[in-house]
């Protein structure tokens, strides 16, 4: 690990008892959801982290106990360096106590979590889908969300597909 | 295919002030076709007269689903996704994506090939910008900006179309390298590039920087100040133009970007008129950095050696059998990359393109989460038009340069 | 110099109205600011300096549909714009053609997924269809000399018919 950022791990780790993985020199702290406001607050205070580079999830979808790992990437620009923070989050009901009173940029990022992942914020201010429209149903990010593939149309299966395609009218 | 949504108040009561339920204030909707919302943006304003008290974005008219998509490929396919992403610095797309392939995969990329990157990563920022300049000359009435502008950007398009045969979505760089060695017209095109472009930067200035016109609705709009900045996760040209000096390219150094001497141009007024500075300054680093990697560009190999993820050339095909099945096992199948994240940054002409990228030890990504500067830097928007008039919205809109491929994904 | 010194004193031309109207209509297509995405910058260089559409009658961007005879679809539909464009299109007045530009707006391109309309022939009749992804500028205006050719060879009785149906 980066030496620098061993008084920050070792300062989260005693708070929260948090576990940690390192890959290629990135750590990835593992907090649980009702820590997080606590930690953002903390890292962004002590250790200068004022930049919420990154909110966003991972679906491990089948698995369902945590189906999901909300990532915060954070930067700290006085300093030069970032540290990962993951939340493990359970596949039903999905919930998390909003960053948005730590960092404004998680209002948005938050948004685009529950629109994309259907994961929800406790206390989010402005809880709207931000991508989709209003009227989709599912969250197209999860895992069991299928990707929409048409069959593309060539000139053996032109007729075929012409028929079912829903052309416009005038 | 669904009907255009009635919508009413009560979904954004939470959102406008109180004089907008009573019916003091008018809403008005900006969007999405609106000639200086820079493509299919629409905004929801809250009008007292003149002056906007709230302006609400509303995004997502061009959610391309990339995400989602770029998990159904390869590695290697999906990063045509990537191009498409910010359409106007597709280039650098291109670099963010393979940066973070290469770091998930542990592979190198020889030297040359990291010169021509930085080249021609350059020239897109300049593109870029040029496009910035053009259409927000537009926007505030300049309108021979757009055609002086676009002149100098189809240099740099011919420039891409010589190495890649693509104007735009090159898909250039790969994991490992670039595509192919540049042609021999390659160094001569990007010369003359670099010996007409200063005199046309300075042409661009002699005619805005100190037009009464420009500056009367440029300074001091739209001003952001740094604890906001930081705390929207603003980046780019308008975090620079706030007075903090961050620059991936200075701060975390890639692709040999640390070999070349240029300077992050700052202001510290954080409004519009600064944010036109820094990045007309930009313009002029990206082509010091340009000549600087052009002249330093060393022979060699343009793909890394490494077989595992880097197709063997043509010429060996014939001759070697092992090479025959490497081609094939990578164009079928695909590498494998571990199972694990990571996550990459570059900066790109909005600010910071950031990649999160997990595999599951197959050779599809499992995750792919595209950071885009633009996103955050709309977000702050509503910030900082309140107490502006509406014709200054479009003024700052077009200053923090927005691109809706990059925000809706 | 005018149409004279070309053809020298023709005194009376005749000639079928039709064929008046058509070639009024042809040279003077006001296309709708419309822009999308990726395909809308390449527009955007056609309209520029480099290669000049208003060679063709159209340098006038109307950025209301109200005025413009021509749609170019430049770019990918997402489900949420559909609507939206079918609006902007039903706005627009009688006659009105529509090019989808590029193959996002042809055939949903590379994206072949939930979020994007397979083809805007999904949400408006199309006309003209321009391949490449971006469409080089030329390919465009080859486009839109495609859709000159298409007006100059259609008649009042097909306009009549069409009405008939739609009302
Ligand atoms: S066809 Fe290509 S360039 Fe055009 S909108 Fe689609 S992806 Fe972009």
């Amino acid at each position: 690990m980066d030496k620098k950022l061993e008084p920050i791990v070792k300062s989260v780790q005693d708070k929260f008892s948090a576990t940690f993985e390192e890959f290629r020199d990135e750590v990835h702290l593992f907090l649980k959801p009702e820590q997080i406001v606590d930690a953002l607050t903390l890292l962004r205070d002590e250790f200068n982290f004022e930049l919420l580079s990154a909110l966003t999830a991972v679906d491990y979808y089948p698995q369902e106990t945590p189906r999901f790992h909300v990532v915060y990437q954070l930067t700290s620009i006085a300093k030069n360096r970032s540290v990962q923070i993951r939340v493990p989050v359970n596949g039903s009901s999905p919930k998390i106590p909003t960053a948005t009173h730590v960092y404004d940029v998680a209002n948005w990022r938050e948004r685009e979590l529950l629109d994309m992942f259907g994961i929800e914020f406790d206390g989010h201010p402005d809880p709207r889908r931000i991508l989709s429209p209003e009227d989709m149903e599912g969250h197209p990010l999860r895992k069991d969300f299928p990707l929409g593939y048409e069959e593309p149309q060539f000139t053996f299966n032109f007729d075929e597909i012409d028929l079912r395609k829903p052309y416009a009218k005038e | 295919m669904s009907q255009i949504e009635e919508v009413s108040l009560d979904k954004f009561k939470h959102l406008v002030s109180e004089r907008a339920l009573t019916g003091e204030t008018m809403l008005l909707n900006m969007g999405p076709q609106h000639p200086s919302t820079h493509g299919v943006l629409r905004l929801l304003l809250e009008l007292d007269g003149e002056i906007i008290v709230n302006c609400i974005p509303d995004i997502g008219y061009l959610h391309t689903g990339i995400e989602k998509n770029m998990e159904a490929k390869t590695y290697q396919k999906a990063e045509v996704m990537t191009d498409r992403l910010d359409y106007m610095n597709p280039i650098g797309n291109n670099l963010a994506y393979v940066m973070a392939v290469e770091k998930l995969v542990d592979l190198d990329v020889p030297a040359r090939a990291q010169g021509l990157r930085v080249i021609l990563t350059e020239l897109q920022r300049i593109s870029s910008h040029l496009v910035w300049l053009g259409t927000s000359g537009l926007d505030l009435a300049a309108m021979s900006m757009f055609l002086y502008c676009f002149r100098e950007r189809e240099q740099i398009l011919d420039i891409f179309e010589l190495v890649s045969g693509q104007r735009m979505m090159t898909t250039y760089f790969r994991p490992g390298g670039v595509w192919r060695d540049v042609p021999v017209e390659f160094e001569k095109a990007v010369r003359d590039f670099i010996k007409i472009f200063p005199k046309r930067v300075d042409q661009y200035e002699t005619l805005l920087t100190k037009n009464p016109f420009l500056l009367d609705r440029t300074l001091g709009i739209g001003k952001l100040d740094v604890a906001t900045a930081l705390s929207f996760g603003v980046t780019g040209p308008p975090l620079r133009a706030s007075g903090i000096d961050w620059d991936l390219r200075k701060a975390r150094p890639y692709s040999g970007y640390e070999q070349y001497d240029f300077n992050v141009p700052t202001r510290t007024e954080g409004d519009t008129y600064a944010r036109y500075l820094v990045r007309v300054q930009e313009m002029r680093e990206s082509l010091k950095i340009v000549e600087q990697a052009l002249n330093k560009l060393p022979l060699g190999p343009v793909r890394s050696g490494n077989r595992k993820f880097v197709t063997p050339p043509r010429s060996e095909i014939g001759v070697s059998m092992e090479s025959l099945i490497h081609h094939f096992k990578l164009w079928t199948e695909g590498f494998s990359a571990p199972k694990a994240s990571i996550y990459s940054a570059v900066e790109s002409p909005r600010g910071e393109l950031g990649l999160l990228l997990e595999g599951d030890g197959g050779p599809k990504p499992y995750r792919v989460h595209l950071r885009t500067p633009s996103f955050d830097n709309l977000a702050v928007l509503s910030q900082i038009v309140k107490g502006h008039l509406v014709a200054d919205l479009v003024a700052i809109l077009s200053s923090i340069d927005i691109v809706l491929g990059d925000i809706d994904r | 110099m005018g149409v004279e010194q070309k053809l020298g004193n023709m005194g009376v031309v005749t000639t079928t109205l039709e064929s008046v109207v058509n070639w009024g209509r042809t040279n003077a297509m006001w296309p709708m600011l419309f822009g999308l995405a990726c395909c809308a910058i390449e527009m955007m260089s056609a309209q520029s300096s480099a290669y000049d559409m208003s060679r063709f009658g159209m340098e006038l961007m109307r950025a209301s549909p109200r005025q413009s005879d021509l749609m170019i679809v430049a770019g990918r539909v997402s489900k949420k714009m559909g609507p939206v464009l079918r609006r902007l299109y039903d706005q627009m007045p009688e006659p009105k053609w529509v090019i989808a530009m590029g193959d996002c707006a042809s055939c949903g391109g590379v994206f072949n997924n939930y979020a994007i309309f397979q083809g805007v022939d999904e949400v408006v009749p199309v006309d003209v269809f321009v391949a490449g992804c971006p469409p080089r500028p030329e390919a465009l205006i080859h486009g839109v000399m495609t859709i000159h050719e298409k007006v100059k060879g259609e008649s009042f009785k097909q306009y009549a018919e069409k009405y008939k149906q739609t009302t």
